[in-house]
């Protein structure tokens, strides 16, 4: 990828990384709307026969912001973006793409829109640029302005030096660089990328990303993206919407989502270097009488560092350091320490399972070897192996849709 | 580079199916069955051609005031050294002419979900129809262009070997026998079409396709001669037989087969004044006793309407299906 900064031509709207802000009343419903929002829904609803692929959605993206959309296979996140292209009928409710009903005017929603869709394809027997050509031919492009906007996409997506070859010779990577850049031939302001980055290598998915981010800085366009890949939302997404058999659980910054979701505890890691299990029983009893610990238990492996948890209301600083006090004082031999941090992932799993533990007995039996505090408790699920088994009551409860974050919450957190 | 402002030429309403349409054209062009089907539309015509030209030579050198001779090259069965008789021109065509229409059409829109390049499609600014319209006639267009120089080329192969020139009503008839073909070619690409919006795989589309070719162009005659046969057999009663074949022959122009057959005859031949048996005794009397004459263009074609206006509906029909079909599908596979 030769992109270099300053590739990307600004556009009239200068964007700024927070330039989301929402204008006072642009919630109170369609005819408030300001400028920024780019995508709104309200009780936006699809039924397959039985099925409901999306519940009673309420999703806003706004101009300048990258909003990633996380959620199981079938959460309802492909049927959602295709509802906002017209590609699909809602059931019921309202969608609202660059301020227009993609159910009733999709060619103007479809112009300004660029999408990319799961498992991206391209016709094999033409080349990268071929291709990119058709698809501005059919977005009405001039013949000039397309030569050079796509000799600009393919630059940086870093396809310009494989631009003549078929696109049957293609890795599946290479394929999905095309299809952000085939999103982007249309200059559109708004960019659905459905799983961009599933067959791209790490290095080539921190260029794409990079690429989002500059898209968004410097043209001021809005991204939605669905993914599963739960690092690169965290890195890349302003704002994080979790989806659930259908709905939306919970949308927000990382910071809103840790607090929504997280068990409002803190936590430290603790690595020391003990010679044997006389020296451990020592340490773990000095760790646990320190004011404000909870309990102090083992990582997930055996050398794993210890976690302590604080109890909810501790002061976190104060804790921590009269735990270095003890560290030093006691000579415990100390290799690491360190607060631990709710990564996405941690609550993503708990928003997933939230609804259900809320209604399931106390000590939930999925996971034994930390005792929760308190009923309807999680624990912070930060070194237990990414999929665990679910408790069997978790199935067999309704999913409650948790109580979205006010506007109120939210903006002051934007600001 | 420099920023490029958006351009307010490209809010223009446009027809998307022309763009689909030219794209398809194209990629029709340079296909490898493009060429392939030249060559096998080439053969099946070129080779009737050639021996009907040589038995009309014989026939000819003795007759001075031949009418109609030039266009017996389309029609004429020949033989081939006095023993084996090759189909005409015409009825070699009707064999073959429906693989036309299939070969471009059974992967249409199959072709489009197995790529995974139909949701990129749809998400242009094109409505849902661009694509099969636009895929439909860029079929049209390369099935027109494939039938005018096919026939076009053996036309003039024809002209040379026989050295007779048509006169401009032969010529007329070539003209609109060559539009009831492309009508037939048509009928097997709005088929073709429907295979490709109701099958989700090419490769099985192109199988039943195959199938349905061989099926009503090959056996559908003897398949609907033994359901006449037990509906209503050829016995007792001369009134009767007239009766019952008159239904057996109503039968067979279910396929189009038939339909096309009986078309391309009477445009072709002038000689023939009737595509039907007659249906009652008197009638067939009167049969036997007409004189051998020469219909004019008209009065041919007056005789073949029915059978264009079904051919017509049939291919109004199953594309209208592929259609309606395609228009409710969902996006996703």
């Amino acid at each position: 990828m030769s992109a270099s900064p300053g590739r990307i031509a600004p556009k009239k709207r200068p964007g700024r990384r927070l330039a989301a802000a929402p204008v006072e009343g642009a919630r109170s419903g369609f005819e408030a709307e300001s400028d920024s929002t780019r995508i709104r829904t309200r009780g936006l609803t699809k039924n397959y026969d039985d099925l409901v692929a999306v519940d009673h959605l309420d999703l806003d993206v706004h101009a300048g912001e990258i909003f990633g959309l996380l959620g199981q296979n079938g959460a309802g996140k492909t049927t959602t973006i295709l509802m906002l292209l017209g590609l699909t009928e809602p059931t019921s409710g309202s969608a609202r793409v660059v301020g227009l009903d993609p159910a009733r005017a999709p060619l103007q929603v479809k112009r300004r829109v660029g999408y990319m869709p799961d498992s991206v394809g391209f016709y094999g027997d033409l080349s990268g640029r071929e291709n990119l050509r058709y698809t501005a031919r059919l977005n009405r492009i001039p013949r000039e302005l397309a030569e050079t906007t796509i000799e600009e996409v393919l630059e940086q997506v870093g396809l310009a030096s494989r631009a003549e070859d078929k696109t049957d010779t293609y890795s599946r990577g290479m394929l999905q660089r095309l299809g952000i850049a085939d999103a982007l031939v249309k200059d559109p302001d708004v960019l659905i990328l459905d799983e961009p980055t599933t067959a791209i290598d790490p290095l080539g998915v921190v260029e794409v990303l990079d690429l989002l981010r500059r898209l968004v800085d410097e043209r001021g366009m809005s991204i939605l993206l669905s993914s599963h890949l739960l690092n690169q939302v965290q890195s890349v997404c302003d704002r994080i919407g979790i989806f659930a058999s259908g709905r939306l659980i919970g949308q927000g910054t990382m910071a809103q989502l840790a607090q929504r979701f997280g068990d409002g505890r803190h936590q430290l890691e603790i690595g020391l270097d003990l010679a044997n299990g006389d020296d451990g029983s020592r340490a773990r009893a000095k760790l646990a009488a320190v004011p404000g610990v909870v309990s102090v238990d083992d990582g997930a492996r055996d050398n794993d560092p210890w976690v302590v948890t604080m109890a909810p209301g501790a002061d976190p600083i104060a804790v921590r350091s009269e735990v270095l006090r003890v560290v030093a004082t006691e000579g415990l031999p100390l290799a690491s320490i360190r607060a631990v941090v709710p990564s996405l992932e941690d609550i993503y799993r708990r928003a997933v399972a939230r609804p259900a533990v809320a209604s399931a007995p106390s000590g939930s039996a999925g996971t034994p070897t930390r005792a929760p505090a308190s009923a309807g408790d999680v624990p912070a699920a930060r070194h237990e192996p990414a999929i665990q088994p679910e408790p069997a009551t978790r199935t067999l409860d309704p999913v409650e849709p948790v109580t979205l974050p006010t506007p109120e919450t939210s903006r002051e957190d934007r600001a | 580079m420099s920023a490029v402002p958006v351009q307010p030429t490209r809010s223009v309403p446009g027809s998307g199916w022309t763009v689909v349409a030219a794209k398809e054209f194209g990629d029709h062009l340079l296909s490898a069955r493009f060429t392939v089907l030249v060559i096998v539309l080439g053969l099946a015509a070129a080779i009737p051609l050639y021996f009907a030209a040589s038995a009309i030579r014989e026939v000819a050198s003795g007759v001075t005031d031949a009418q109609a001779i030039f266009i017996a090259l389309f029609w004429l069965a020949p033989s081939v050294s006095g023993q084996v008789t090759l189909p005409s021109v015409a009825g070699f065509l009707a064999y073959v002419a429906p693989l036309l229409g299939l070969a471009f059409a059974f992967d249409a829109i199959n072709g489009e979900r197995a790529q995974g390049t139909l949701p990129r499609l749809l998400s242009q600014p094109i409505h849902r129809d661009d694509v099969v319209n636009g895929k439909f006639l860029a079929g049209l267009a390369v099935i027109g262009l494939v039938l005018v120089s096919v026939i076009g080329a053996i036309s003039a192969f024809g002209l040379i070997r026989l050295g007779i020139v048509p006169d401009p009503a032969e010529l007329l008839r070539i003209v609109l026998w060559v539009l009831v073909t492309f009508v037939y070619v048509s009928l097997w690409l709005a088929f073709g079409m429907l295979l490709s919006v109701v099958v989700r795989r090419a490769a099985t589309s192109a199988l039943i396709g195959f199938g349905a070719w061989l099926l009503l162009t090959f056996f559908g005659g003897l398949i609907v001669s033994l359901i006449g046969g037990f509906i209503a057999p050829l016995t007792g009663s001369a009134e009767e037989i007239l009766r019952n074949n008159g239904m057996q022959e109503g039968l067979r122009r279910l396929l189009p087969d038939t339909l096309y057959r009986e078309a391309s005859l009477s445009l072709l031949n002038p000689q023939v004044t009737s595509v039907s048996t007659p249906a009652t005794i008197g009638s067939y009397d009167q049969a036997q006793q007409r004189i051998p004459s020469l219909l004019s263009l008209d009065q041919s074609f007056i005789l073949v309407w029915p059978q264009v206006v079904g051919l017509v509906a049939m291919m109004v029909a199953c594309f209208a299906l592929a259609y309606v079909l395609f228009m409710r599908q969902e996006v996703r596979a």
